[in-house]
């Protein structure tokens, strides 16, 4: 069983990062918009599973997308800082009680889905392109790259969200 | 000693997330400057090797409008090469060969991105071929970039698209010159900056490189006049130059390599020395 999971993340890794890298980062819709959708790995990670863990495999395929992307350290930071508060975040949509309920992402009604994916890619979003823009200077360019790309990852992140989900029912 | 490492086991998940964030960020400041990435970039053997096979299978679909291009140039060097030869016939006095100082190396782009604020290729020719840092890089259309990194195989090429690129160019018909900048707004406009006020400038005109550095020879296209403006210390223009190159479709690209670029460097050190 234990194995089973690990396999299945490294799976989820690999697939994620090839996706990412090999078709999204070439989108480039209206100039600059691009959905990152290798924040799955780190939004469907078992939610009852080892905090640590959690924070250095993103840690890890932040830094992948890094290395693809020759952008720095940008994506993994980005990463490490939603890992860490992924706990609040979590409380914060579904209640005090989701650690005990064994709370499955495809299994929650749809507002506490959005609400948890908006939050996380918002926040993933805003510390990428503060990293990347790194001056305050172009405060705009960051909030609107920020506000576009976030909306187009969310729609991409839900809709493969409920693709996967049909199976485990 | 016992609180301390209570401490540790309590607070374990924060310093971890500390400590990472802390190295991913000593990486961007490091790409922030240029030359200094040394371990986090698409130049290495594993990056770069999935670029190459992602390559295999899309250069298919471009193939025919690169053939295009590639015969566009072609005849644009006979033309060049007949006028040559009509000069030699007239006078056949000197029969040494004189080699041209800059080679030229093809490497084709496997990797390429336009829509970051620092914009980096990907080439599939690196040091065994006797690449390195600092050489320019062009296509067939004109200015491309300057290369940033290199592997044995791979090698970064930092694009004129990238808020850290700063060249030497000119207008061609007076030789005033400036720099070339981006402000990150369109993958198709530079900006050419510190053009002084008395330069004539007329929508259209065509701009080119400096060769004030040992990277560009002097007259490699650039683009186009788009617009421009005076500054507010009403002493210099910046102009948007139109570039002649599209930066987002780029595919066949050559590799400058300046042989006296030792012999200059060297030179300038010993002088700077001296002083």
């Amino acid at each position: 069983m234990q194995s089973n999971i690990y396999f299945i993340l490294s799976i989820r890794f690999i697939v994620l990062v090839l996706l990412q890298v090999l078709i999204l980062n070439n989108i480039n819709f209206l100039g600059y918009i691009n959905p990152y959708i290798y924040l799955l790995f780190t939004l469907t990670f078992p939610f009852n599973g080892n905090k640590s863990m959690l924070i250095v495999l993103s840690f890890l395929i932040g830094l992948t997308i890094d290395l693809f992307g020759d952008s720095g350290g940008i994506h993994a930071a980005a990463c490490v800082v939603i890992a860490y508060l992924r706990p609040v975040i979590l409380k914060f949509s579904f209640g005090v009680s989701y650690e005990y309920n064994s709370i499955k992402i495809n299994k929650v009604d749809f507002g506490q889905r959005l609400i948890y994916i908006s939050v996380m890619v918002f926040l993933h979003h805003i510390v990428l392109f503060s990293m990347e823009i790194f001056n305050i200077n172009h405060i705009m360019l960051l909030l609107k790259s920020t506000l576009f790309s976030g909306i187009f990852s969310i729609i991409l992140i839900l809709s493969s969200i409920s693709i996967f989900s049909k199976k485990s029912k | 000693m016992q609180q301390i490492l209570f401490f540790l086991i309590r607070n374990k998940n924060f310093l971890l997330t500390l400590f990472l964030f802390l190295i991913s960020f000593a990486l961007t400041i490091q790409s922030h400057s240029f030359h200094k990435n040394k371990f986090i970039n698409s130049a290495n053997f594993f990056s770069g090797g999935i670029y190459s096979i992602k390559n295999n299978i899309t250069d298919y679909f471009n193939l025919k409008e690169e053939n295009n291009l590639l015969l566009e140039e072609n005849a644009r060097l006979r033309m060049q090469l007949d006028s040559f030869r009509e000069l030699s016939s007239n006078n056949n006095t000197d029969s040494t060969f004189t080699h041209s100082k800059f080679q030229f190396e093809t490497a084709k782009v496997i990797n390429n991105s336009y829509s970051k604020s620092k914009n980096i290729l990907t080439i599939n020719k690196g040091s065994k071929m006797h690449l390195a840092i600092d050489m320019g890089v062009i296509s067939s259309n004109g200015l491309v970039g300057i290369v940033k990194n290199t592997s044995s195989n791979y090698a970064t090429v930092q694009s004129i698209l990238n808020i850290n690129s700063q060249i030497n160019a000119k207008l061609k018909n007076s030789n005033h010159f400036g720099t070339l900048i981006w402000n990150t707004k369109n993958p198709n406009i530079v900006q050419l900056i510190d053009i002084p006020r008395l330069a004539p400038i007329h929508a259209g005109d065509t701009i080119i490189t400096g060769g004030k550095s040992t990277i560009f020879p002097e007259g490699i296209l650039v683009g186009t006049i788009h617009d421009y403006l005076l500054n507010e210390d009403k002493n210099s223009y910046t102009l948007n130059i139109k570039l002649f190159n599209d930066m987002t479709s780029l595919k066949h690209v050559y590799i400058i390599e300046n042989k006296d670029n030792e012999e200059i460097k060297i030179l300038e050190k010993e002088s700077d020395d001296a002083e």
